[in-house]
């Protein structure tokens, strides 16, 4: 499927540039090249899938329909895979929240949908099928999904609601009933520009960070030497996990500059399931995350919700390094 | 003259959307009086689910996306 990609890479590499395939600089240029076309390639085809499933499937739709119908445990399931396939913005968390605490949807199923919005998102999914394959981006989309959740249960099950801010609290009080979901009625031809731009204006916005990031990938696969991470930073230890979620946490990257990097430690020996772990925790929470959900929640709340799902990235990276 | 808010609290999104409203009324030569808001309490005044969003004479016209200029128009010209 790629492999006109890879012609390409070489034809301007070794053939228009004249270097060697067998020299650090050639090899790193040409995975760089391949690396990105085919990335944003795989970006813009996503998210206009997704771009299509939200015209048709918009949170507003899934609000109504958790709304009218009881579903005895799976619409924590639901409102999780709605999460993973509506387009991430950092902005829309907040206003997101209140919509649905207020629409008297239980909390938890909220959380579920709070967690694996930012988890598994268009960005990652895009780079981990570019740079891992098929497999491997199911078993993160899958164990993502999962995760949101059963961590969305857990917090649920906590009776977290005391731990609101007051005002979001006074609205859930008094709920307000949305009617059924009113479709827009503009046809699919109306509707294909503005999910092509959609699409078109996302990897626009992640462009820099993906040539960045299979930037300094391409740079490290030429130099870092088989086994380097594996010396240093010990190969399958149990508390590697740990340790490299709780690193991960507080620090914010976008999904397109982390995984390139992530895909070399794993190439030069940290496990599947260390890496895997750590990017969760790199794109799953973060200090900005945690100061935007301030004007909604109370410190308190904030610690218990980073805590249930850092333990879940912990426990999901553990689990992925025993069966892998 | 038409009262237009731009609800969002921030993100680039939503200084899109800002920058587009403004293009549109003053290509239009249109009559509008144009406010951000971006405190999250009267935002959820609207009752939206997704920033950013377009209201005008407090009608919420646009919500969780970045309109383009021929459908402002269509809009203001309503």
């Amino acid at each position: 499927m790629f492999t006109w990609i890879e012609w390409l890479a070489d034809q301007l590499i070794f053939g228009l540039l004249g270097l060697a395939p067998d020299t650090h600089l050639g090899a790193a240029l040409q995975f760089f090249v391949y690396d990105t076309v085919k990335i944003l390639l795989l970006l813009f085809f996503i998210t206009f899938i997704m771009g299509i499933v939200n015209a048709y499937f918009p949170v507003e739709r899934l609000r109504s329909f958790l709304q009218r119908n009881r579903l005895f445990g799976l619409e924590y399931l639901l409102a999780s895979i709605f999460g993973a396939v509506t387009p991430f913005c950092s902005c829309s968390s907040v206003p997101l929240f209140i919509g649905f605490v207020r629409g008297g949807i239980p909390i938890g199923v909220t959380f579920a949908f709070l967690i694996t919005s930012p988890l598994v998102n268009e960005v990652a999914l895009a780079l981990f099928l570019g740079m891992f394959g098929l497999e491997t981006t199911l078993i993160y989309a899958g164990s993502g999904i999962l995760l949101g959740a059963v961590g969305g249960w857990v917090l649920g099950r906590l009776g977290v609601e005391r731990y609101l801010s007051d005002w979001v609290q006074k609205m859930a009080e008094q709920p307000v009933m949305t009617g059924d979901f009113e479709e827009d009625g503009q046809t699919f031809r109306q509707r294909l520009p503005g999910i092509t731009q959609e699409a078109l204006s996302i990897v626009r916005g992640v462009l820099l960070y993906v040539i960045v990031g299979i930037g300094i990938g391409a740079a490290m696969h030429g130099y870092v030497p088989e086994g380097f991470f594996e010396q240093y930073l010990g190969g399958g230890q149990w508390w590697t996990v740990p340790l490299a979620v709780i690193l991960a946490v507080p620090m914010y990257a976008n999904a397109a500059g982390i995984v390139p990097v992530i895909q070399v430690f794993v190439a030069k020996g940290i496990p599947l399931g260390t890496a895997i772990a750590f990017m969760m925790g790199t794109i799953g929470l973060s200090l900005p995350e945690a100061t935007l959900l301030k004007k909604v929640m109370t410190m308190k709340l904030i610690l218990i919700f980073f805590g249930v799902v850092t333990t879940f990235i912990i426990l999901s990276g553990l689990l992925f390094n025993l069966i892998l | 003259m038409k009262t237009i808010k731009i609800l969002g609290t921030g993100c680039p999104k939503c200084k899109q959307t800002e920058a587009v409203v403004r293009k549109a009324v003053a290509d239009l030569g249109a009559d509008a009086d144009i406010q951000k808001v971006e405190d999250i309490q009267d935002i959820m005044q609207y009752n939206i689910l997704s920033t950013p969003a377009v209201v005008i004479d407090e009608v919420v016209q646009i919500k969780g996306r970045v309109p383009n200029a021929a459908e402002l128009e269509a809009l203001l010209k309503a």
